[in-house]
């Protein structure tokens, strides 16, 4: 059973020292599997290459379509790669340690959602600007798309994680995570789709912004709370 | 009375089709709701009291 | 269970089912047939005595369905929302026993509303389906149904799959009001300003107060269907006990 760094062993107890120790744990964990972090980015190349082929090349009409089918294929690759959150430390029985540990869970459980997102949302947002010019999006909205995708996927990886904490227990937990967590994803996405489209007609971005860095703020004060509660939920049976 | 005839009622001014249609299927829900839960209870009730005498009777 | 003052005696009462499945038992009968006659009251009313809308002509009388029903689905989610935390907060099995038998309920309201909001709309917007705001947010409400049930579903023991379905349900609670807001923001920006389906101006009484009768109805429907399943839950979750054994003996 290889668990890297034990968080439950940090001799300082302060939050930060715990987080710290998560993220790093987490990182290490991933990178020794290095297949499974290219997943989720390989994912969101291919479904943004089905648009063209499924619709239509045309120039014109991709770059319409582009701030809505970028921001939807990154929500479904992250949506896909939730599962992975806290499966592999469930099956080795590494949660219930987590879980039975004095540490505080709302640190941990928020450590391991940004080393997470880290590995998915943000290299998502980092490899935006390939897709936005497969899809032709005009020059101008980049700086939304990237903007909107920086302060939006973080909200994603919570909730769900929510999703993926709640379903931990089953054993084919990947398409109930995608059922519980879509309507939970629909205004990010509006609201990041919003942001593109405004930067492309050259509109301010500033309330979009707004609104998304809001939806962040609530989700990383309540979803930590959420996701805690149903991971006892999930290892209590 | 809004209608002056039954065919009136029924052609509801040309939108027949949808006045009824919505109405059926209200009436499907609600009746459904309300009957599926009995039928349920009268399964339930029948399963348990074959249950119950199984457990006896061993 | 902590023994608080400020609670009323009949709230722990409440929270032990076979009182639950007793209280439950002697009040059917007389709400069923009080709803019974509330909605053939008001579906007469609605169809042959309300005015036809002078706009829309006979097909406004589907406002008499979908109003209703769209009231009910979003009532009974904060139910279903306040039953989970209730089976959370104080670990109350019949709370959990509700949250489940809300759901499909409430899930079939939101798609009555749904289905009759397009039927609507064919007649008065020229097409089967408009990503309306109302439409669009009653849809992601029947998603957040379909998902709680799912979840509670899914998980084989009954008090832990409750306890998930509770934790959603929250969670979808808290949603809402956000969803809500974010679709009628992008509604205002992908669509014209046009007569809001479910719009309620200033109606003359002779067209509100059928809906009235109808919204009454519906409710006492919902809370019939919603004691029949209860209590269906209630026999099935405490089939091993005592006073269950007696009962099937009665039979």
């Amino acid at each position: 059973m290889s668990t890297g760094t034990n968080p439950g062993n940090v001799r300082r107890g302060s939050a930060l020292a715990l987080f710290t120790a998560t993220v790093r744990r987490e990182f290490l964990l991933s990178f020794r599997r290095k297949s499974d972090l290219a997943n989720p980015l390989i994912f969101f190349v291919m479904v943004a290459t089905l648009f063209p082929l499924g619709v239509s090349p045309e120039p014109d009409f991709l770059a319409q379509l582009a701030p809505g089918v970028i921001w939807v294929a990154a929500l479904l690759a992250t949506l896909l790669s939730m599962d992975a959150l806290f499966r592999s430390d469930y099956e080795d029985g590494s949660l219930e340690q987590l879980l039975l540990s004095p540490q505080p869970l709302f640190v941990l459980v928020l450590a391991k959602v940004a080393a997470h997102w880290c590995m998915t949302g943000l290299a998502l947002t980092l490899m935006a600007p390939l897709l936005a010019l497969m899809l032709f999006l005009p020059a101008d909205g980049m700086a939304g798309l990237l903007l909107s995708l920086l302060l939006g996927t973080p909200t994603l990886s919570l909730v769900g994680a929510i999703g993926a904490a709640l379903t931990v227990g089953l054993k084919k937990g990947g398409v109930l995570i995608s059922l519980l967590v879509l309507p939970l994803y629909i205004p990010v996405l509006i609201f990041g789709t919003g942001a593109v489209q405004a930067a492309v007609t050259g509109l301010p971005l500033a309330g979009y912004l707004a609104l998304l860095g809001a939806l962040l703020a609530l989700a990383l004060v309540l979803a930590p709370v959420a996701i805690a509660a149903a991971l006892r939920i999930s290892i209590s049976s | 009375m809004s209608f002056n005839s039954f065919s009136e009622f029924l052609a509801m001014g040309g939108h027949g089709l949808y006045v009824w249609l919505s109405y059926g299927l209200g009436v499907g829900v609600i009746a459904a709701n309300l009957i599926l839960p009995r039928l349920s209870r009268n399964r339930l009730l029948a399963e348990q009291k074959r249950r119950l005498r199984r457990e006896e009777n061993a | 269970m902590a023994e608080k003052k400020w609670l009323p005696r009949w709230f722990f009462q409440l929270a032990s089912p076979r009182w639950c499945y007793q209280i439950t038992g002697r009040l059917l009968p007389g709400l069923l047939l009080l709803t019974l006659l509330l909605l053939a009251v008001g579906t007469v009313w609605s169809l042959l005595f309300a005015p036809a809308d002078y706009q829309q002509g006979n097909s406004f009388r589907i406002i008499y369905l979908h109003v209703p029903s769209a009231i009910v689905a979003q009532s009974a989610y904060l139910l279903m929302a306040l039953a989970g935390a209730i089976g959370l907060i104080w670990r109350i099995k019949v709370a959990d026993m509700v949250l489940k038998s809300t759901a499909p309920i409430g899930a079939s309201m939101a798609l009555l509303a749904l289905v009759t909001g397009a039927i609507w709309g064919k007649p008065t917007w020229g097409s089967w389906w408009v990503w309306d705001a109302r439409l669009t947010s009653m849809l992601i409400l029947l998603f957040l149904y379909l998902g709680v049930m799912a979840l509670n579903s899914a998980i084989e023991n009954e008090s832990t799959a409750a306890r998930a379905a509770a934790i959603l349900a929250l969670v979808g609670v808290v949603n809402i009001p956000i969803i809500k807001y974010s679709v009628e923001w992008w509604n205002t920006l992908h669509q014209p300003a046009t007569f809001k389906l479910t719009e309620k101006p200033a109606m003359p009484a002779e067209m509100w107060l059928p809906l009235l009768v109808m919204v009454i109805a519906f409710y006492g429907f919902f809370v019939v269907s919603l004691m029949q399943r209860l209590r269906n839950e209630i026999l099935w979750r405490e089939r091993r006990t005592g006073w269950v054994r007696e009962l099937l003996n009665k039979q």
